[in-house]
């Protein structure tokens, strides 16, 4: 189980990204976390990652709390990044060099095959298209079978076609190990295509404006009404957490002006 | 499933690689004919030139006369001579230039405290014409090969340690956090990311440095040398033989391109990942 205990963010610079964030994530729940632009969505996986430190409160993951990048935790980026001196392969292995050669190839081998990559395993990742690039990245964080893997719009630099491809596959791919996922995006589609559970954040600072569960039936239909209802309910929420940063930000002009 | 993915792997890249392999280097060899146009054509017509008695050619000989010059250094065992005094101060002095340079420009590229420690003292050091150092090496390390040796690495130096600095200060961070998102310790990090990814700047760098250790070699030999290409140069000046100078002239050139491409060739299997056409357009 993840939990986040009103975790706080001040970035060096002053600018509070987050606070009082409180959320619990029971294992093999998909949460999607949406918001505008700057509202600390990357902040948030960031602090679940152990890239970065909160400034108040805690994380903890089974019991043990997160300071520091975890063998637990997986995260796949918005770019690739994949290390362009190494193969694909190689890239995908790149969590298991501590694992013995054999046990090491044999799984970076069934995985690659299981992001549908199987005749790229030896090329260089230059020569990889992107919503390609993207399945070796997230082949590279699944390898290691996180309990937990964090996913930053990891498929917002792809094409529609390609992105609901990759959704899909990304579910299915959850199935393997059923990790914890929380995927962070700017696209409601994909939210209500993946998520047990929607959060929407506000800005100004970086807040939990609601949650959302979406108990829609798997396979998702994109076309019935019960989508279009909880769309608009997302949609909803977002305006809402809009304009109460709206509003606060008036208010809090207004005492300024005073 | 899997065996048949490996085959698939094994099966579809090799082919693919060298196929684009071939092609580069028949890019490659076009190019070094078309490069080589130039200059075959300016030898022949001197020659011709020559030989035509349009000119006696003893300020600038004819491609014969060096050729000639060539096999008589070459005969009597002082070319291999020179050339060895020569090949193995560039040699000492580059090693120990780059790896001075190396160390220096890691340990300012990596620590922000250690590069506003030593940088601003090297930058103004480097703003010393090298040559200017001359006297005082003399001074400290006497006239014979260590003030010599140390001239060379001083021209090493400088480059390398600023592509190293550079190139390890501008790793990409986002690169850097997948090692961290994987736990690599201090050790494996420098290993598995910030060497391969500082890998081609440094070559770069060697490349420059290696090219400035062929010039000062010329300059540490001028400053009085009893064997070397740069002997044979002052020599030639003072006993008026212009077929030496140049034949020591095409030397150096012959020797700074060959290393040159050594250290291309040496260091390519590690670069393969970066982009064929930019290799092709490199060379
Ligand atoms: N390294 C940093 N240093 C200082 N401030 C930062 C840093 N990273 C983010 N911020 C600030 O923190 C706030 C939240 O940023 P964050 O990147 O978490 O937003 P986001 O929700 O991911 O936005 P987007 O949807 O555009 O990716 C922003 O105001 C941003 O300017
Ligand atoms: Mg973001």
């Amino acid at each position: 189980m993840l939990v986040l205990e009103n975790i706080g963010k001040t970035y060096s610079n002053g600018v509070r990204a987050l606070d009082g964030v409180s959320l619990t994530v029971p294992i093999g729940e998909i949460v999607v976390v949406v918001g505008g632009s700057g509202c600390g969505k990357s902040t948030l996986l960031r602090l679940v990652s152990g890239l970065d430190r909160p400034t108040d409160g805690r994380i903890v993951l089974d019991g043990e709390q997160i300071t520091a990048p975890h063998e637990k935790i997986g995260m796949v980026f918005q770019e690739p990044r994949l290390l362009p001196w190494l193969t694909v392969a190689d890239n995908v292995g790149f969590g298991l060099q501590a694992r013995p050669r054999e046990e090491r190839d044999e799984r970076v081998a069934a995985q690659v095959a299981r992001v549908g990559l199987a005749d790229k395993a030896g090329v260089w990742p230059r020569e990889l298209s992107g919503g390609q690039a993207q399945r070796a990245a997230l082949a590279r964080a699944l390898v290691t079978r996180p309990e937990v893997l964090l996913l930053d719009e990891p498929f917002s630099a792809l094409d529609a076609f390609t992105r609901t491809d990759l959704q899909d596959h990304l579910l299915d791919l959850w199935h393997d190990g059923e990790p914890t996922l929380v995927v962070v995006t700017h696209d409601v589609d994909e939210a209500i295509v993946l998520a047990d559970r929607i959060v929407v954040m506000r800005p100004r600072p970086g807040r939990i404006a609601a949650e959302i569960a979406v108990a829609l039936p798997r396979p998702r239909d994109r076309e019935s009404a019960a989508w279009d209802a909880v769309k608009r309910q997302v949609l909803a929420a977002l305006h809402g957490a809009r304009e109460g940063a709206r509003e606060k930000a008036t208010e809090d002009g207004g005492a300024m002006w005073w | 499933m899997v065996a048949d993915a490996d085959i698939a792997a094994l099966d579809a890249t090799p082919s693919g690689r060298a196929r684009a392999q071939a092609a580069g280097s028949a890019r490659r060899w076009r190019g070094v004919g078309l490069g080589l146009i130039v200059p075959v054509i300016a030898a022949v017509g001197w020659e011709f030139f020559v030989r035509a008695g349009l000119s006696d050619g003893r300020l600038v000989p004819p491609p014969s006369r060096i050729v000639e010059t060539f096999s008589n250094l070459a005969a009597t065992g002082e070319l291999t001579r020179h050339t060895a005094a020569t090949v193995l101060r560039v040699a000492v002095g580059f090693g120990l230039g780059a790896a001075a340079g190396t160390l220096f420009g890691a340990i300012a590229g990596y620590s922000a405290l250690a590069r506003s420690l030593v940088d601003p003292t090297l930058q103004a050091l480097r703003a010393i014409p090298s040559i200017a150092w001359v006297p005082l090496f003399i001074l400290w390390l006497g006239i014979f090969e260590a003030s010599k040796v140390a001239l060379i690495a001083v021209g090493v130096f400088f480059p390398v340690y600023l592509g190293v600095m550079a190139a390890i200060a501008s790793v990409d961070r986002k690169i850097v956090e997948v090692g961290r998102i994987f736990r690599l310790t201090g050790p494996a990090m420098v290993r598995r990311i910030l060497l391969p990814a500082v890998l081609p700047s440094f070559v770069v760098s060697l490349r420059a440095g290696l090219g400035l250790g062929w010039m000062f070699v010329v300059a540490a030999e001028f400053m009085g040398a009893a064997e070397g290409l740069g002997y044979l140069l002052v020599d030639g000046q003072q006993l008026g033989k212009p077929t030496q100078i140049v034949a020591a002239i095409v030397a150096f050139a012959i020797l700074g391109k060959t290393t040159d491409w050594i250290l291309v060739a040496i260091t390519a299997p590690f670069l393969r990942w970066e982009d064929v056409v930019a290799h092709g357009e490199a060379r």
